[in-house]
């Protein structure tokens, strides 16, 4: 884990001081709201629905036991005693009151995390793998990595007015499990030889315009990097579209201009930049020594196969737990999707019991997945029965990672201003329908969007639901074939949408159709999706309509 | 040809807790819909709109919501402005933990 410095203590204070200064002029009248707005939405602070909401960074998807017990605080004193996970490891509180927001944001100052860059036309939380330094096929742990890019970001002078915001994705892994496709800059840690550097994907996003990032350079030395990145941050920002904020991401830049010119322009700044940053490489150095993994404990792995008889057990280990780097450790998911669950919130009592688990089994790191699911990363085999048991007091052992009730979805217009159709209670309804069938059914994607904006990342699902008002009336698209896994893809839209009280029976209706399609039990969803392509399955999915037309 | 206006209630949210709030005939802020002034006039309502804009020490972002006559007053006029009236649906704990009948 990453040790904060003295200058990033005081960086901290710093900002959360200047913040309330401008929340107290706020209420005092001295800045209006057009004058603050921005200013809030620096500090994550946005309005929403029926309350502002603080949208903390969880950075590279990483937090300690004791940072998750200071969100369980704040969660109870100055919100509504829970938190909501996002898709970028974030963590929103829905409720708190203006006047409060200074003393929150001195509350996770106190634990080293802040909410500084989460919104507003900056570059926002760096995101990365999950499994960081615990995966079995890692080249390097990709968070030591992130943290430079995250220092280097942060509050950097130049790229605080950008043309949009803009989003970075690490992994150290080919296995992709941080989605590197779909954000503006993706770095991926790749050995050249015996050196360590990064290969570097430019220009992808979801949203309106979805589209992937393609590769700008397939080795850039870890020396090099930050001159790099200041690079392709400078050629957007002064290229990108100002003009109109939907064509003003990378994205939109890249396709315009095309790869070959906008890496000659890079390429070109680059040169120029070269040896911008000298300390870089023993900063990353320094940092990595903080990432070191804790000690592995060698302890007797016999509890878990014994339990492995009791079939509650059983289900939970096939479906929650994935291979670590030490055959006798374990990763951990814990599912925030539960029966009646809202996708990623969890209650300020189970964040303290996990913080409590992850320090008796899993050296007391915690990670927040892009699937808005929980990860203890590193937990021996003899303590999985200690930790499912413990889980299960919490409501927290569903076995259902990966499966059809794992839903991904975005708040939508139960809580966010701009969702054009609620999300949560069609993941919950969906969760309920298909959670009799999901084991006969296997690994299986469903995300949920409340709007284009793609927050809850549908156009990666298996099957993707896009939530949207049709004069007036809460409207649903679906989407077919899109995969968030190494093999990144966008699903492509199936053809009329639902009524909010037709989509459920829809989506069982294309599943039920994927179960007499497939070739066997072992042919997942998505391989027979691409085996067949959509046609059989929009036939089964409008079927219906048309005998009812 | 101009289109046909609908009614309208003024509202925004509440400066300090970011609650949904509603310009009354009194021009007071009411934290429930059905207290709030249905205005079926346009001036009117443009009128009620930029007297509401002129407290930005009380709300923020104040707009113009369809909305319709009720039963007890107005009612949402689109789905948005009933999620906004009775909190999210997902959670007792908006709007409808306190007023039990929007």
């Amino acid at each position: 884990m990453y040790n904060p410095t003295k200058s990033d203590a005081a960086f901290l204070r710093r900002r959360a001081q200047e913040f309330r200064t401008q929340v107290a002029r706020r209420i005092d009248g001295s800045l209006t709201e057009e004058e603050f707005k921005p200013l809030r939405l620096m500090n994550g602070l946005y309005l929403q629905l029926h309350a502002y909401m603080l949208r903390v960074a969880i950075p590279y998807g990483t937090l300690n036991a004791d940072q998750l017990r200071q969100l369980a605080m704040i969660a109870e004193r100055w919100d509504k005693g829970y938190g909501h996970m996002t898709t970028r490891q974030n963590i929103q509180f829905n409720w708190p009151r203006l006047s409060d927001v200074p003393d929150m944001l001195d509350a996770l100052a106190e634990v080293g995390m802040h909410a500084v860059q989460t919104s507003g036309n900056t570059i926002r939380n760096v995101t990365a793998d999950p499994y960081a330094g615990a995966a079995a096929d890692e080249v390097a742990d990709p968070r030591p990595l992130a943290e430079l890019v995250r220092q280097w970001s942060t509050d950097h002078p130049a790229f605080q007015f950008l043309p949009r915001k803009f989003k970075f994705a690490v992994t150290g892994s080919p296995a992709d499990r941080a989605i590197l496709k779909a954000h503006d800059v993706g770095l991926q840690l790749v050995r050249r030889g015996g050196d360590l550097g990064v290969r570097v994907l430019v220009g992808g996003g979801l949203g309106r315009t979805p589209l992937l990032a393609e590769e700008l350079r397939s080795f850039v030395a870890l020396d090099d990097l930050l001159p790099y990145l200041e690079a392709v941050l400078e050629t957007y920002n002064l290229s990108g579209r100002r003009d109109n904020k939907y064509k003003a991401r990378l994205k939109i830049t890249l396709r315009e201009e095309g790869m070959e010119a906008l890496s000659t322009r890079i390429e070109a700044r680059f040169a120029e930049l070269r040896g911008l940053y000298p300390g870089a490489a023993r900063e990353y150095a320094r940092i990595a020594q903080d990432f070191a993994r804790p000690a592995l404990n060698a302890a007797p792995t016999l509890a878990h196969f014994t339990a492995l008889n009791d079939p509650a057990y059983a289900a939970w280990a096939k479906t929650n737990l994935v291979p670590h780097s030490d055959p006798d450790h374990a990763i951990a998911r814990i599912s925030l999707k539960g029966p009646g669950a809202t996708p990623g919130d969890i209650t300020a009592a189970q964040m303290r019991r996990v913080a409590d688990l992850a320090e008796a089994h899993s050296g007391a790191e915690i990670r927040v997945g892009q699937d808005q699911n929980l990860i203890l990363p590193h937990v021996p085999l003899g303590d999985l029965p200690a930790l499912h048991a413990g889980l299960a007091e919490l409501g927290l052992a569903t076995a259902n990672a990966g499966l059809a009730s794992d839903i991904t979805a975005c708040p939508g217009m139960d809580y966010c201003t701009l969702a054009t159709a609620r999300s949560i209670p069609v993941a919950q309804a969906l969760a309920d329908r298909l959670r009799p069938i999901e084991r006969e059914l296997g690994a299986l994607s469903i995300k949920i969007s409340g709007c284009i904006n793609a927050c809850g990342h549908h156009h990666l699902g298996h099957i993707g639901i896009l939530g949207l008002d049709r004069a007036g009336v809460e409207t649903y698209q679906i989407t077919l074939g899109g995969d968030a896994s190494a093999q990144t893809a966008l699903g492509e839209r199936s053809g009329p949408g639902f009524a909010y009280d037709q989509i459920v029976p829809a989506i069982e209706r294309i599943l039920r159709a994927y179960l007499t399609l497939r070739q066997d039990a072992s042919e997942p969803f998505i391989d027979t999706l691409r085996r067949l392509g959509p046609a059989p399955f929009k036939t089964a999915l409008y079927t219906e309509t048309r005998h009812a037309a | 040809m101009s289109r046909i206006f609908t009614p309208k209630v003024v509202t925004a949210n509440a400066l300090l807790e970011g609650d949904v709030v509603y310009l009354t005939e009194d021009g007071t802020w009411t934290r429930r819909l059905d207290e709030a002034e249905l205005i079926e006039d346009e001036a009117i309502a443009q009128l009620r709109l930029i007297e509401a804009s002129a407290q930005p020490h009380r709300i923020v972002g104040a707009y113009l919501a369809e909305a319709r006559a009720g039963r007890t007053g107005p009612a949402p006029g689109h789905f948005r402005e009933g999620f906004r009236a009775r909190g999210p649906s997902n959670r007792p704990h908006g709007k409808q933990a306190e007023i039990l009948d929007v």
